[in-house]
């Protein structure tokens, strides 16, 4: 059997060495595999990320991408080891327009490749196309999420993590990012998405995470999940029932 | 009148040169740095140095006081003094971002601002020196108008330089990751850039800005070893008032504040004229915290 595509084990991480946030969280992610992580405000999913993307640092435990290891990577060689992450908040740069935001992500590029995908970017995404000149901070919060994916997506990365891009969303446009995403796993990328939308993430996913203070708290598939009378249980209560 | 508007537009380019290095560095390295003025001096004196070596092969150029041998002297001032500012970014700023507050670097800027004073004044000694010692002849451009041929060099150069940076900052890749870093550093990185190279560049521009600065300092009026401390609040003044991190901002700051100064002794003693940049910076700070154009970035933080 190959290598998984990520391999996150047991990591403990947090922004201050004496004060760790995950306390030795584990989880995988296949090829073409949709994955969400779930959990209370506050349970560390948003550290998890930024720990695999190297802006958290690692104090035990390890991270590999098909079986090489990128515990603490350096952040700039995210892409290198085909990955894209797309933050939760400030996840575009406001000061610069959507042409510049798409040169900055294609940056590790050549130029004519450079070129070539920005293009494909305006093709996937023409609601950006109109904006080409523009400051970033004219767009929508919508807007600004397909913008923000369309720059992780330049670098054709293996995996996709996503920190909440449903966050503030109208339903309409929620539905529209998930459906991008599903296409995206079509053409075997995978994705390690955040989400607050309990339901959206059981739907959407093909395997779930639960955290919450900063551990693992139930996985398994989505769908037999998404009857789960734990799961409610944790959102309910003050982390939960332990197992 | 005439005169004093020549003279402030002058000093204010040479001002908005260093305040351009300025504004750059602490919109994108988050702090105020004090040493800052230091490189012009550093600069200025590098030249002097190096004039030393090139001088002896060719004399001035009329009608200017100099010639080639100081654009020589130039370029190795440049490189001299991007060499100082990235050896202090490694030794002292780099260790202490990582592991302090803020005030502790600007602090630290402060304590190698002096150390570097110090040197020039230990190898250099501390009375007034000139580039060269030829008379310029002004040229009359009207009736109460006079400038020096130094002057109108000083002009062009100034405004070569700004266009050239505009362009790098708005074409290039690397000015586009230097813009990009003065808003988000972690966004930067997850775009696959490394910014400790970018922040390297940042020293060296603005290193090589105070230099040309220093130089043209040097050139028109003359140097000593205060130059910095006594461009600091000016160039400040400069910065803050065009808005941090932004660099036409810090070039009009500038022409404000060297017109300010020249045009404040027609009306108050020449005694108080070092004041005036002070009395800008309170106004500006009173009125409009993030400076007349607003900052590229919330600024330092
Ligand atoms: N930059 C930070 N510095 C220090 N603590 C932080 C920082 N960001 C988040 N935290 C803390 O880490 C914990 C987990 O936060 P986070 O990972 O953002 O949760 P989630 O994304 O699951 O809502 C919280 O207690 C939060 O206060
Ligand atoms: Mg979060």
């Amino acid at each position: 059997m190959s290598p998984l595509l990520l391999e996150v084990r047991d990591v403990i991480a947090g922004y201050r060495p004496d004060l760790p946030i995950l306390h030795g969280v584990s989880l995988h992610v296949g090829t073409a595999e949709m994955v969400t992580v779930i959990g209370p405000n506050g349970a560390g999913k948003s550290t998890l990320v930024k720990a695999i993307a190297g802006l958290v640092p690692i104090s035990a435990g390890s991270v590999a991408v098909e079986g090489t290891e990128v515990t603490n990577l350096l952040t700039h060689k995210l892409a290198t080891a085909s990955i894209a992450y797309v933050p939760q908040t400030a996840n575009v740069f406001t000061s610069l327009t959507i042409d510049e935001n798409l040169k900055l992500g294609a940056s590790t590029l050549s130029k004519a490749d450079a070129g070539r995908r920005i293009a494909k970017a305006y093709e996937d995404f023409p609601a950006l196309t109109q904006y080409r000149g523009q400051k970033a901070k004219v767009l929508s919060g919508g807007q600004r999420q397909m913008l923000a994916v369309a720059r992780a997506l330049l670098t054709e990365p293996r995996l996709l993590m996503l920190d909440e891009p449903s966050a503030g969303l109208s339903p309409l446009m929620v539905s529209e990012v998930f459906s991008r995403l599903k296409t995206l796993i079509a053409t075997g990328v995978s994705i390690l998405m955040v989400e607050q939308n309990v339901k959206a993430a059981l739907a959407i996913s093909d395997r779930t995470y639960v955290l919450a203070e900063g551990r693992n708290r139930i996985d398994g598939d989505s769908a037999k999940l998404a009857g789960d009378t734990e799961v409610a249980a944790i959102y309910l209560g003050a982390g939960g029932r332990k197992r | 009148m005439l005169q004093a508007l020549a003279d402030g537009i002058l000093t204010g380019s040479i001002i908005a040169l260093g305040a351009i290095g300025l504004t750059l560095t602490m919109g994108i390295l988050r702090f105020a740095n004090f040493a800052h003025a230091e490189l012009i001096t550093w600069g200025a004196y590098m030249a002097l140095g190096a004039l030393a070596i090139t001088g002896t092969f060719a004399g001035p150029t009329p009608p200017f006081s100099f010639g080639l041998p100081l654009v020589f002297a130039t370029l190795i001032a440049v490189v001299l003094t991007a060499a100082l500012a990235l050896l202090i970014d490694h030794l002292v700023f780099r260790p202490l971002r990582s592991h302090t507050s803020h005030m502790t670097v600007v602090f630290a800027s402060f304590g190698v601002s002096l150390l570097v004073r110090m040197v020039i004044l230990l190898i250099f000694g501390g009375s007034a020196a000139y580039y060269s010692n030829e008379l310029q002849i002004a040229i009359r451009v009207m009736p109460g108008l006079r400038v020096m041929p130094d002057h109108v060099f000083t002009l062009g150069l100034t405004l070569a330089i700004v266009v050239a940076l505009h362009l790098f900052l708005q074409k290039t890749r690397l000015g586009l990751s230097m813009r990009a870093l003065a808003e988000n550093p972690d966004l930067v990185r997850i775009n696959g850039i490394d910014t400790r190279v970018v922040v390297r560049w940042t020293w060296v521009i603005g290193a090589a800005l105070a230099a040309v600065s220093g130089v043209l300092y040097g050139l028109t009026v003359q140097l000593r070893p205060e130059i910095g401390f006594q461009l600091l609040l000016p160039l400040f003044a400069a910065a803050i008032l065009g808005g941090v991190g932004n660099v036409f901002g810090a070039v009009i700051g500038g022409l404000i504040v060297g017109l300010a100064e020249s045009l404040s002794v027609l009306f108050v003693p020449a005694g108080y004229k070092m004041a005036v940049p002070f009395f800008i910076l309170l106004a500006v700070l009173y009125v409009r915290p993030n400076g007349i154009f607003g900052a590229l970035r919330g600024g330092a933080k």
